[in-house]
């Protein structure tokens, strides 16, 4: 990071030439590392399961895993196109989609743990969690806005619809930021440090974008 | 439904079998107890000596020791279920001052060891069950809290005992945020603490209380939620007025004085209607009262549970 950083702040403009091109091919090679290494924590969770190492309330502690990762996953989504920026890595992006099904992948461990394991298919009581629970509420509604940009996410059907609707569209993953924060901070009793980061993280990555898409529409109006 | 059919002992009557078998040599333990003056060394090795109790007078299996000390509430250590194993080892439980004021005759500071010494060590097997919906069935060892009370002879006035953790940030880590009101308080209605039911701690599974569950002197009331067990105790005080607890000040819609369990009225955020025993993956039915309804529901009676929850 550091020789990147010197990189940038050093004009001189060779080196960046000869990074760019060598860097998508090795991105591409590294997918499936990257991709193991996200899948990793939930092969890990199940084995652990398994083999009774889950210490104390069992479904609590997967409900916070799965959570977390989910959280963990869409921070990682949204500071792809920043770090581009930051850094010129262009390859940064070939892992977006990925980790972007990462976060609807954990979340939806996280919802069916709750459903399946802690409310144990009672659905009486998983709707009456969802109209009364404002936590719950808000959980499911994060859910379910990520099953149309899950549904969305491959190449053919974003062609399909268009660059710009799909991309219009897949600004809710912001939203799906503030719903899934705010729910996290609702769900805890009162440790609210880690709700509390994530809030300021995704608050100054959706303040990054806010501002780049004002100076650009006041460019395009100029 | 089936378990209320059932006709059980109180817990606090059962003789756990390997005290039974042993019973001449426990009351000769108790014995010694009296002439050697009562050190914390001694009280170590009556905890240490004894075999871990393996009654289960619920029919309820008890509970995994390596579970129980593993997944704790004491934000002292931290708020994090793992934190107080990992931030309590080096904690110092001795010495302990333990000490009684308000509206009682016999006010005073005194070492813990000779605030335990004039009762009897009892074993008594427990039914244990958080507000948070996880339960545990846990071999505790100590004291009955009416002793400590009865000695320390409160006034005909005094109608609550209001309990208070220590409050050493330099020992207590947690306590250095804000998270909650520290030190952090509990209280009891008098003739709940005068029930025989009501026990402070200072051991389970036949050994010392380790300090993430409460070391050296804890409360266990097993017909409440677990956030009235007290842990860390250092002070009792008789009060005329209702003491205010920590999590009554942290969200009064969520914790009540009371806090008896009750499946019928759930928590704002989950409902209390069933429970998940620790290591288990499927729940059960919470029980009224966390199974405990003969021995103190007389002691409710008229009231409006919903409304004093």
């Amino acid at each position: 990071m550091t020789s990147a950083v010197a990189a940038r702040l050093t004009p001189t403009p060779t080196v960046t030439r000869r990074v760019q091109p060598r860097g998508p091919r090795i991105a591409r090679a590294l997918k499936p590392l990257v991709f193991v290494m996200l899948a990793l924590p939930a092969a890990w969770l199940v084995f652990a399961l398994l083999t009774d190492r889950l210490e104390g309330d069992v479904v609590k502690i997967l409900e916070i895993e799965t959570g977390t990762l989910a959280l963990r996953s869409l921070a990682y989504t949204l500071a792809i196109t920043p770090l581009r920026q930051l850094t010129g890595w262009t390859w940064l992006a070939t892992y977006r989609r990925m980790l972007g099904l990462f976060v609807f992948f954990y979340a939806t461990m996280h919802m069916l743990v709750y459903v399946g394991l802690d409310l144990e298919l009672q659905f009486g009581e998983v709707w009456a969690s969802i109209v009364k629970r404002p936590y719950i509420t808000i959980g499911f509604l994060s859910w379910l806005i990520l099953v149309p940009l899950a549904i969305t996410s491959p190449k053919s059907i974003a062609k399909r619809l268009g660059g710009a609707r799909w991309k219009r569209l897949h600004q809710l993953t912001y939203v799906v930021a503030i719903t899934a924060t705010t729910h996290y901070l609702w769900a805890v009793k009162k440790d609210t440090f880690w709700p509390l980061v994530y809030l300021a993280l995704f608050a100054a990555l959706l303040g990054v974008r806010l501002w780049q898409w004002r100076t650009s529409a006041r460019q395009a109006a100029a | 439904m089936l378990i209320r059919n059932r006709i059980e002992p109180p817990s606090s009557e059962v003789t756990p079998e390997v005290d039974f078998l042993n019973r001449r040599q426990f009351l000769g333990v108790i014995g010694s107890i009296g002439a050697i003056s009562a050190t914390g060394a001694a009280a170590e090795a009556l905890f240490g000596g004894l075999q871990p109790v393996g009654a289960q007078p619920q029919g309820d299996a008890v509970s995994d020791e390596a579970k129980v000390t593993s997944y704790n509430n004491y934000y002292e250590f931290g708020t994090d279920k793992e934190d107080p194993r990992a931030n309590s080892q080096l904690f110092k439980t001795r010495p302990w001052t333990v000490r009684i004021e308000g509206m009682c005759r016999k006010t005073g500071s005194m070492p813990l060891d000779d605030f335990l010494t004039p009762s009897r060590v009892e074993d008594r097997t427990y039914r244990f069950r958080c507000v948070e919906a996880w339960s545990a069935v846990i071999p505790w060892r100590g004291i009955p809290l009416a002793d400590v009370i009865r000695r320390a002879d409160p006034l005909p006035s005094a109608r609550y005992v209001e309990i208070t953790t220590l409050y050493d940030p330099s020992r207590m880590p947690g306590q250095r945020s804000a998270t909650i009101d520290w030190p952090y308080t509990e209280g009891l209605r008098l003739d709940e603490a005068l029930n025989p039911l009501a026990f402070l701690a200072t051991g389970m599974y036949g050994k010392t209380l380790p300090n993430q569950n409460g070391a050296p002197l804890r409360l266990v009331v097993p017909w409440k939620y677990g956030f009235k067990s007290i842990k860390g105790i250092v002070k009792l005080k008789f009060t005329e007025r209702q003491p205010t607890s920590t999590w009554m000040k942290a969200a009064s819609d969520e914790y009540g004085f009371y806090a008896n369990v009750n499946p019928t009225v759930d928590h704002p955020r989950w409902s209390q209607g069933r429970e998940r025993k620790l290591g288990d993956i499927f729940k059960k039915p919470t029980l009224m009262f966390n199974g405990y309804e003969a021995q103190v529901a007389s002691m409710y009676s008229g009231m409006d549970l919903r409304r004093n929850f």
